[in-house]
């Protein structure tokens, strides 16, 4: 078993050890024996860097059910390379982090970080498995793991709420995502992603019905519009979580899941138009969104919404295969905003923890007290507003460029819409530069008014401070040293994405700091200035806000989708679901008319031959019309009694008509047995209370009567065609010879007891059963000794 | 006051003894001519009957001091017994064979295995017909 697989099986082993460590060993927070997981695997995957970076790949696999061609494969190139970094790497800091974070006496440790290593190895085993069955399967455990982990505090309300919205948001967007995968598997016969990047599907019938489905399941998992409703209500997880969780890795599952698939779904106008178009709109209403908030958390909620928009939009542009610049600003500012937004997630906890408060109206003020978590957030927060010296500025810079160069191709009608999404861009970067800037400024400048808090305020524990700090050395590190990641990780990840263009040829991607006096810097100092200008007079044009957002919030919709499905379903289920026996009667008749009429009537089945009928006497022409009276008497009659007497009538005659039709054992049996029944008849009509009796006549409902018709004359039909039917003779010769097969002269007893004395056997089993259940039901009053 | 029903139980006495040698008649002539188990434990059913009819429930308990309820388990029981006894001679389940034999008083008779089986058949449809008519009319 290659090393890989136990790298990527270790938080699942190590989740099986947390209750225990957490239980044995109480002394050590038990997150100190978590960090050890991601630390380790972060420096395996820093060890395998060179060798991505040359351009190789690593596969392996291992059978897991070899018979369905469903294998654990693992494939690590760049672009799964860059997703096991974060992963790891975030996830060493988010553990560190919340060893301060979480407290040792009042949280429920063992819990909370088994589920953040399932999640751990699930997130692992997404980037890297070759296998759609695999992908998947660890596709959904994330979803749990993230369903467990917001509901957390499970006491909480608010937390079970968005746990549950989270989960059938996530799980719905998975199905449709294994809906699409299986399409792909059935278009191209295998379940390796490489098998199927390389074959060419386009003019498939079935390749646009499985790119919206993945693109549905990619859009949930990475809360794109009109789907992102799910990822504010998350942010009742703990601060950790959220942090890690909602922004630097699961919601990046849907980005690498778009960015995996574009070799087999991009150079088409629908993808790009799909991706491009739902990138944009996520990113404007995102960030447009985010500056009304007043909760910290909720605002880098949707800033995050609109920060995955943004990487989702260069993708769809990058999936023309002209601007290879979007893509590689894409994979650049993944990276970037993982670090910025880890960091302003961290920050922002540690606000909430050393203040009581997240909310932006209370805080205020806390620059000297708390200087460096200031420092981090300034960092953060500019780098994510898109401001020099941070990474956050190459990656929009890059970005605009991604847009201007989209803008001016001339394809997939850019040449007349094109000019939209520079504008749109445009436009989404000055809410972010405001929504950054309220982050900053409303938090720590101001005044510092000692009644709004309800704790002493004071600087975070440096324990708590060292993973934020981490990240924002990374943040300027990226930014100085931008061309060693370029040149290590994202190349080879570029190469994944767009497999046909790069063959050998490493296309020449070198991010300039400063590359003249160029658009893209115009477009910068404009957000900067407009920025700063709207900044200033927020109070002046808030107001839309009190409009628009109450009549056009998808929560609204979501929450009354959902009372309005229960209330539907709930409704239909009232109308039809009676617990009147009489109506589930008229369903079932109904049901069989239409089914079995329909299909004589549609198939034109219905055949007739007189001719190979017997004559009628008149023995029998008698005995029909007393048989048709007596059912008529039943039917019409008003008295019980007399129908009673009319079914005993009924049942005589036909016992006549079996001495007819020469069958003496049945009409001994019928006449025998129509006594008894007449009889008990009779009993039950006796015991009926006197309350209630109902003595008119049956409640005459056309309904019935028309129903029962139908009934009867199908069946009618039904006989008449299969006795015209005959397809083959009889097999009754073979009985004929009874007595030399069962020495039985009595064929009628020789089949009942020899041939098919099975049947019998079972038939006086369900007569005895029969007797014993008249037997208890009479003899065990249950109910009364409930009385007693 | 009790009717008197001396007429009722009289005749009654005698049919009772028709009634059951006609159904004893028809259970052992099923092989050949019309009748059988089935027929038969009806029969022998409604001679019983008339029994509870014409004395009261307690009488005829003590005059057949039977459960019929047991008489109907044992009659399931004879029935699969039959079946499963063929697998003793390596036959498939419920095989049934005949033979003939030279009995003392009867001359050359036929003995089949289905009589035992339609046997079984008979004491369930006894013992359910009676336990049904007597648990409800106990009830009543």
């Amino acid at each position: 078993m290659h090393l890989l697989y136990f790298t990527l099986l270790v938080p699942f082993i190590m989740a099986l050890l947390v209750p225990l460590l957490y239980k044995y060993v109480p002394r050590i927070h038990t997150g100190w024996f978590v960090l050890v997981v991601p630390i380790g695997i972060f420096l395996y995957m820093i060890e395998l860097i060179p060798m991505i970076a040359k351009g190789k790949i690593l596969v392996s696999s291992v059978p897991w059910i070899p018979s369905l061609g469903i294998n654990y494969s693992v494939y690590v190139d760049g672009l799964a390379l860059i997703f096991g970094l974060l992963i790891s790497g975030i996830g060493a800091l988010v553990v560190l982090y919340s060893v301060y974070y979480m407290s040792k006496k009042r949280e429920a440790l063992h819990n909370f970080y088994v589920y953040l290593l399932i999640f751990m190895g699930a997130m692992l085993g997404v980037v890297f498995s070759d296998n759609i069955i695999v992908l998947y399967m660890f596709w959904e455990l994330t979803s749990i793991a993230s369903f467990l982990l917001i509901a957390y505090w499970y006491q909480r309300k608010q937390s079970r709420y968005g746990a549950q919205k989270s989960l059938v948001i996530t799980i719905f967007g998975g199905l449709a995502l294994l809906a699409g995968l299986i399409l792909l598997s059935v278009m191209t016969n295998t379940y390796s992603i490489r098998e199927i990047i390389t074959a060419d599907l386009r003019g498939h019938q079935l390749f646009l019905p499985a790119m919206l489905l993945i693109l549905i399941g990619a859009f949930t998992k990475s809360a794109q519009f009109p789907f992102h409703i799910w990822l504010p209500d998350a942010m009742e997880a703990p601060t950790p979580i959220s942090a890690y969780l909602h922004s630097a890795t699961m919601v990046k599952a849907g980005i690498y899941l778009v960015a995996r698939f574009t070799p087999v779904f991009g150079g088409t106008i629908e993808w790009f138009w799909l991706v491009t178009g739902t990138g944009i709109i996520t990113l404007l209403w995102g960030s447009f969104s985010a500056v009304k908030q007043n909760d910290l958390k909720a605002m880098l909620a949707f800033s995050t919404i609109s920060q995955l928009g943004l990487i989702i939009c260069l993708l769809g542009i990058g999936s023309s295969l002209y601007v290879t610049t979007a893509v590689f600003a894409a994979l650049f500012h993944l990276i970037n905003h993982s670090t910025f937004k880890g960091c302003l997630f961290m920050v922002v906890g540690i606000v909430d923890h050393e203040t009581g408060t997240r909310d932006i109206r209370k805080l205020g003020g806390l620059m000297s007290l708390m200087p460096i978590t200031f420092t981090l957030m300034i960092i953060g927060s500019f780098s994510m507003a898109g401001l020099p010296p941070f990474n956050g500025f190459l990656s929009k810079e890059l970005f605009f460029t991604g847009v201007l160069e989209a803008s001016k191709l001339n394809m997939y009608y850019l040449d007349t819409w094109g000019i939209v999404l520079p504008i749109l861009a445009w436009i989404a970067s000055i809410f972010t530069f405001i929504y950054s800037m309220i982050l900053v400024l409303k938090t720590f400048t101001g005044k510092y008014k000692l009644s709004k808090y309800e704790i002493k305020v004071h600087e975070a524990p440096l324990g708590m401070l060292i993973s934020p700090m981490f990240l924002a050395i990374l943040i300027l590190l990226f930014f100085f040293f931008p061309n060693t990641i370029a040149n290590n990780l994202l190349q080879p990840a570029m190469s994944a994405i767009l497999p046909g263009l790069l063959d050998g040829v490493g296309i020449e991607n070198n991010i300039k700091i400063w590359h003249g006096w160029t658009t893209e810097v115009f477009m910068t100092l404009g957000v900067v200035v407009v920025g700063m200008l709207l900044y200033a007079s927020l109070n002046k044009w808030s107001w839309i806000y009190e409009y628009l957002p109450a009549k056009m919030s998808f929560n609204y919709l979501y929450d009354r989708g959902l009372v309005g499905m229960e209330k539907l379903a709930s409704q239909i289920t009232k109308k039809y679901m009676t617990g009147i026996v009489r109506d589930y009667l008229l369903y079932i008749f109904i049901f069989f008319v239409l089914v079995v009429g329909g299909s004589l009537v549609l198939l034109n089945n219905f055949t007739y031959h007189p001719a190979d009928n017997g004559s009628v006497s008149a023995y029998e022409v008698v005995l029909m019309l007393v048989i048709i009276g007596a059912a008529v008497l039943v039917m019409l009659t008003k008295s019980r009694l007399t129908a009673v007497i009319g079914l005993g009538v009924i049942g005589f005659v036909v016992a006549i008509f079996f001495v007819i039709f020469r069958a003496p054992d049945l009409a001994l049996t019928q006449l025998v047995v129509e006594t008894v029944t007449v009889a008990l008849f009779m009993l039950c009509f006796y015991h009926l209370p006197e309350l209630g009796k109902e003595t008119e006549g049956a409640g005459f409902r056309t309904a019935n009567l028309i129903v029962s018709l139908g009934v009867g004359i199908v069946v009618t039909l039904v006989a008449i065609s299969a006795q015209s039917n005959a397809l083959f003779d009889s097999i009754s010769s073979f009985y004929e010879d009874s007595y030399q097969l069962a020495g039985a002269r009595n064929i009628v007893n020789a089949i009942l007891v020899d041939f098919r004395g099975f049947d019998t056997m079972l038939e006086i089993l369900v007569l005895t059963i029969a007797g014993f259940g008249v037997y208890s039901l009479i003899k065990l009053p249950l109910h009364r000794r409930n009385n007693r | 006051m009790k009717p008197n029903d001396v007429i009722l139980q009289t005749v009654t006495k005698v049919v009772t003894f028709i009634i059951l040698t006609f159904a004893v008649y028809l259970f052992l002539a099923g092989h050949h001519e019309p009748g059988g188990g089935f027929i038969g434990g009806l029969v022998i059913t409604s001679g019983l009957t008339l029994l509870y009819l014409a004395f009261d429930i307690e009488s005829v308990r003590q005059g057949v001091p039977v459960d019929f309820k047991i008489v109907a388990a044992v009659g399931v029981f004879i029935a699969v017994a039959t079946g499963m006894g063929s697998l003793l001679f390596d036959s498939p389940f419920l095989s049934q064979t005949y033979g003939y034999y030279n009995l003392p008083i009867f001359g050359e008779t036929e003995l089949a295995t289905a009589v035992l089986f339609d046997l079984g058949v008979a004491l369930a449809v006894v013992g359910t017909g009676v336990t049904i008519i007597l648990s409800i009319s106990g009830d009543a």
